[in-house]
């Protein structure tokens, strides 16, 4: 949830000292996860390209006044400063999601979730359906990743194409590559599905929890700091227009 | 009193068209009776399609009877009001590792069951501990299940059942997709359970070595139970097995075929040592 309000924020700010409190809110955040910087510098190498791409575009197509022109592509002043503004704003997403991902296992993540909706149940929103099929489809990625790998060495073997042609054409031969895989895929949800009955799954009501997710006072203390946090930003973006 | 009864169960699939007219009635399970005792190790044979999986899923009340009833430790599965005791007491391992794994790590698989049971947290953990110590995977309680081997995946399972403390596991072809290694891994265990805990077992299978250190076994062919007894009895009708499109362990045809040939050989050889012993008599 705090890494929601953080994104968010991000694209509150609309100018350089908007994120000053946010960098020293995320280099607090790095800090306290422990997670080692050198896994977020990694964790940005995936993303190099498309950072790359947009700072780019910010830069050769953002109209203003023209610094330097050749050919057809002109920078302008502004397009430097948007190009920058995204980087940055790219950068921080990035590493704070990616803080996410590190320190929160994928059922913690259901499971704050599941409580921090809760609220949303009593206008029927089924909470804890949408975040028990959350923890069965990341659970079973790998296991359909693996199928697909599967059914396409299998068509290969008899003769299916999946690399030459054009874009078209790729994306064509992989027609017959979802039917069996979708056709699988039921096949499992259905087996999973009485298994579940067999264990007597029966929805959310009555249900215990094996690891209880439990409020500490550290987390209070987060949510404060993340409120005001969020005070700062909002602040900053009224007064400094 | 008995764990499991059933007095002539019949099942009936019905295909159905597009407008709900029936198209036709395929009866895979056809006037079974039979009752197991607590404690008993069942073991259920049969090819493809002979009715083994509809019987056992009627006894975990997935599938309800046509006709007929199914009692489970006295409870009759076509009372709604018993499906979740019913469910606890008769606990189902399926065939496909995967698709019935359904944490992400392996402690939480095994805590599935209780939790849906509404066992308090502390109670779960033990439980949790318990069973994957029964099946001799506590080291793995940390790892992945994707991570792990089909009978590492499969003994998961078995303690995913265990934790929710029944008093009969029905185990519905539960190597039929695991390497040599696997099935042996599983079956261990299996055994393990039914002689150290207790647990009633049934045991559905198509491989004959897997029957061979069970109490009872049916035979099914065409949702009939077309033979009943120890292992050694059924094992010594050989000829009517290979009729049901079943094979005998190898050692059992070997004696078989030898007492054919004339040696003065005894009915129904399981084990390899029994062979030897026995052919050395004959000397």
């Amino acid at each position: 949830m705090g890494t929601l309000i953080f994104l968010v924020s991000l694209f509150i700010t609309k100018n350089y000292i908007g994120y000053i409190p946010a960098l020293i809110f995320l280099a607090a955040v790095v800090k306290i996860s422990k997670v080692p910087f050198k896994f977020i510098v990694k964790g940005m190498k995936a993303i190099v390209f498309l950072l790359s791409l947009s700072v780019l575009c910010n830069l050769f197509l953002t109209p203003g006044e023209p610094l330097v022109s050749f050919w057809k592509l002109s920078i302008s002043r502004e397009g430097i400063k948007t190009a920058v503004f995204m980087a940055i704003r790219l950068t921080f997403l990035i590493i704070g999601s990616s803080i996410m991902t590190l320190t929160t296992t994928p059922n913690q993540l259901t499971d704050g979730l599941e409580k921090g909706l809760g609220f949303m149940k009593v206008i029927k929103v089924p909470v804890h359906e949408i975040a028990m099929m959350m923890s069965i489809a990341l659970r079973f990625i790998p296991i359909l990743t693996e199928e697909t790998d599967k059914i396409m060495k299998a068509q290969m073997a008899r003769g299916a194409d999946f690399e030459s042609g054009n874009i078209i054409k790729k994306i064509k031969s992989l027609i017959p590559l979802l039917v069996p895989l979708f056709i699988s895929a039921f096949r499992r949800a259905n087996d999973l599905a009485m298994a579940m009955e067999a264990r007597g799954y029966r929805g959310g009501d009555g249900r215990t929890k094996m690891k209880p997710l439990k409020y500490h006072g550290n987390d209070a203390v987060a949510y404060i700091i993340l409120l005001l946090y969020l005070a700062v930003i909002i602040a900053l973006r009224v007064l400094i227009k | 009193m008995e764990i499991v009864k059933t007095e002539k169960l019949t099942f009936e699939y019905i295909r159905r068209d597009e407008n709900d007219n029936v198209e036709g009635i395929t009866t895979a399970v056809d006037n079974v009776s039979l009752s197991v005792k607590p404690g008993e190790f069942i073991a259920i044979l049969g090819h493809n399609g002979s009715g083994k999986s509809t019987l056992a899923k009627t006894i975990n009340a997935i599938l309800h009877p046509t006709e007929g009833t199914v009692w489970v430790d006295g409870m009759d599965t076509m009372d709604e009001s018993n499906l979740w005791n019913i469910r606890n007491t008769a606990g189902m391992v399926f065939q496909n590792p995967d698709n019935q794994i359904i944490g992400q790590v392996v402690e939480e698989d095994v805590g599935f069951g209780p939790e849906n049971m509404g066992v308090p947290s502390e109670e779960i953990w033990k439980r949790v501990e318990e069973s994957l110590k029964m099946v001799g995977m506590y080291d793995y309680r940390k790892a992945s299940p994707n991570r792990l081997s089909g009978g590492q995946k499969q003994r998961v399972s078995i303690a995913g059942v265990l934790a929710m403390r029944p008093k009969c596991i029905v185990l519905d072809e539960p190597t039929a997709m695991l390497d040599p290694i696997g099935r042996r891994e599983v079956i261990n265990a299996v055994h393990e359970l039914n002689i150290k805990e207790g647990i009633t077992v049934i045991l559905i299978t198509h491989y004959m070595d897997e029957i061979v250190n069970a109490d009872r076994v049916f035979v099914m062919d065409s949702g009939h139970i077309e033979m009943e007894g120890t292992p050694r009895e059924i094992f010594s009708r050989v000829d009517e097995l290979k009729e049901l499109r079943l094979s005998v362990p190898q050692v059992t045809e070997v004696a078989y075929e030898l007492r054919k040939k004339g040696l003065s050989l005894p009915f129904g050889i399981l084990t390899i040592d029994e062979l030897v012993e026995s052919l050395n008599k004959c000397r």
